[in-house]
């Protein structure tokens, strides 16, 4: 019983784990894209499309993760090169991903999915308890796990991580060093868009194995709240996406269970936790101004 | 430059009256203005394929404009406005949240005709019509308590209001009248539409060991969780057998397309009248997708619940009934009312949930 949970949660917190590490290595870079929902979106039909035209789940997450990138790639154009507002046109690929889906997937709409097989790890997955959660997932899982092992890492132990931490907190600096701002913020951006699709293809393939409009409903917006919740921390984005799939599928279990708690107040519970959390780790406003981007959704112009 | 524009506005606004007018005159505007997008797979594709059927059926006599994912509230209004402006002779409003929208653009264009689904407000130039889904939940309860080894089955519920509790309370009637201690448990997702969180449910209720999902939510998730436990499940508006082949018992279809023949027939042949509609199984307003996945007995049992309610020898809220606490609610042979079931707030006994207020 507790390992059924605990499979459910972990399927429900993986996408949101990694779309927010991707927004999180885009917002360190000093860019705020609040076009994940979209971006998750497009990753999730172009999941689905690709498994389906190839026939193979594998292609189809990489055409995901593709979707993603080059859907945030026109982010990256508007905001960097021709300098557009960032919250405007973050908000616009929002609503440009959940229309331009819907036209995509057409057709794909009432087609069952092949859902993505686990990779089995030999006799690690024979463990009990352990094997089944952690040796038998698929291989959104474990790149969730290598992401924010990978993402920590480039960070705060990697040259180029310092710089685009550089670029993030002060990109007139940065720049004035040799950095080059727009590259990298290009890059970063593209990152977030890769994760973003990867996200939406866990949900067309692995979490509901089909395409519907609008099937990402809102955790886009979670995975944005997830980067702040975590002040921009990897392993708080872990655990932040733990914690949030965690209440919201045990408030479901608690339904079942008969215990008689309103459903509204239930249903409630995951945003209300996110809140008291972000409460009590705002309280030291120190520690969360160093770990928050100073040029966040600022825009950038090269003056020479 | 501002006058020129002004000029080629007006033009173009004259123009486009002009060709409407002229096209009202060769074909009747029939509208639908629908809350989700045609291809949903569940509530807003069912009124879509009504409306196809609708344009089939009247091919050069109507035309059958409609618009998609028109939000609930104050955008409705614009909406359907548009919609009475553009010269619809009627305008089908396919969800409840448009109901109010529905009623105040009713009275500002008294000529045009207004059909709101699942409403209760009517006016002289607006009906309403609803259909009775509670009659398919009890096939599926009497189904359920047939398949179910263990006796409970899962309830996988939207937002507590009486149409669904409407559904949760005949599926139990239905079982019980098969299996007197059968056993539904519900779990509320709060919202209509989100695969992902509908899954989940189904998990939870699965992993609480029900061997048994229904649901009154939109997607097929559910189905595809049912399927891949190898559990059975009912499928909701639609026929959802694609996405569980070997899952799927049978599902309560809305097939709208016969009473919008029936209205618009009205309408042309100038007999339309105001009307609060409330149609079942025997009409044809909804319909049961194939008796599959069970043994012959079963399926003969479903059947002829599905013949009796046709012909009205049976009702599934006839009495005795309790309430949820025991106390009694109908007595024996009673049959209840309309008005009390469109405005249920209460489970009957057998019911494993307490209903959010």
């Amino acid at each position: 019983m507790i390992e059924a949970i605990l499979l459910t949660i972990i399927t429900a917190a993986t996408p949101l784990v990694i779309a927010a590490i991707g927004e999180l290595v885009t917002e360190r870079a000093g860019v705020l894209n609040l076009g994940v929902e979209g971006m998750m979106i497009m990753g999730a039909v172009c999941a689905f499309a690709g498994s389906y035209l190839t026939g193979s789940p594998l292609l189809g997450v990489l055409c995901g993760i593709m979707g993603g990138a080059l859907f945030s790639l026109l982010f990256g154009f508007l905001t960097l090169t021709l300098v557009t507002n960032q919250v405007a046109t973050g908000l616009a690929l929002t609503i440009l991903g959940l229309g331009l889906s819907g036209q995509i997937g057409e057709s794909f709409v009432g087609i069952p999915g092949v859902k993505l097989q686990p990779i089995v790890f030999p006799v690690l997955s024979d463990i009990p308890f352990v094997g089944p959660l952690l040796f038998k997932q698929d291989i959104t899982f474990y790149l969730s796990i290598a992401l924010i092992i990978g993402v920590n890492w480039f960070l705060f132990k990697s040259r180029t991580g310092l710089k685009m931490r550089a670029i993030g907190d002060n990109h007139g600096s940065a720049h004035a060093l040799g950095i080059n701002v727009i590259r990298t913020r290009y890059l970063a951006v593209m990152f977030g868009g890769a994760c973003a699709g990867l996200a939406g293809a866990q949900l067309s393939l692995v979490y509901t194995p089909q395409w519907v409009e609008n099937m990402s409903a809102g955790r886009g917006w979670i995975a944005l709240a997830l980067v702040v919740f975590a002040s921009w921390r990897p392993w708080r984005v872990f655990a932040g996406g733990y914690i949030f799939g965690a209440v919201g599928i045990l408030q479901l279990h608690a339904q079942a269970f008969g215990i008689g708690v309103p459903s509204q107040f239930l249903s409630m519970l995951p945003y209300a936790v996110t809140i008291v959390v972000l409460i009590i780790i705002s309280h030291n406003r120190r520690t969360t101004l160093i770990n928050t981007p100073a040029s966040l959704g600022k825009p950038f112009v090269p003056d020479r | 430059m501002k006058k020129l524009i002004i000029a080629l506005a007006a033009t173009a606004a004259a123009l486009g009256g002009l060709s409407s007018g002229a096209q009202a005159q060769e074909k009747t505007k029939v509208c639908f203005v629908y809350v989700g997008t045609k291809t949903d797979g569940g509530w807003t594709q069912a009124h879509d394929i009504g409306r196809q059927e609708l344009q089939k059926a009247f091919a050069d006599k109507i035309e059958t404009p409609y618009l998609e994912s028109v939000p609930e509230g104050p955008d409705a209004e614009r909406a359907i406005e548009r919609m009475a402006r553009s010269g619809c002779a009627m305008i089908f409003t396919t969800s409840f949240g448009f109901m109010d929208a529905t009623v105040k653009v009713a009275e500002k264009f008294p000529k045009v005709k207004f059909e709101h689904a699942t409403g209760f407000k009517a006016g002289p130039n607006l009906a309403t019509y609803n259909s009775r889904f509670y009659e398919g939940r009890y096939i599926q309860g009497q189904i359920a308590a047939k398949m179910s080894k263990k006796g409970v089955a899962g309830y996988i519920a939207s937002f507590p209001i009486p149409e669904v509790v409407m559904g949760i309370n005949a599926f139990e009637l239905g079982a019980k009248s098969v299996n007197p201690n059968f056993k539904l448990k519900v779990v509320w997702a709060n919202t209509w539409f989100d695969p992902g969180k509908e899954a989940d449910a189904a998990k939870a209720l699965i992993d609480q060991g029900v061997d048994i999902l229904t649901q009154h939510t939109d997607t097929t998730a559910p189905m595809q969780v049912a399927a891949e436990r190898g559990i059975m499940a009912f499928g909701q508006a639609s026929d959802m057998i694609a996405a569980g082949p070997k899952t799927q018992l049978t599902a309560i279809v809305d097939t709208w397309g016969a009473y919008y023949i029936k209205r618009t027939k009205a309408l042309l042949d100038g007999t339309w009248k105001s009307e609060q509609i409330w149609d079942g199984l025997k009409d044809g307003i909804l319909t049961m997708a194939p008796y599959t996945n069970m043994p012959d007995d079963v399926k003969a049992m479903a059947e002829e619940t599905e013949a009796k309610i046709k012909s009205g020898e049976l009702h599934p809220f006839t009495g005795p009934i309790n309430k949820q606490d025991g106390s009694p609610w109908l007595k024996a042979g009673e049959k209840a009312d309309d008005g009390t079931l469109l405005g249920m707030n209460f489970y009957v006994e057998g019911v494993d949930d307490k209903l959010p207020k």
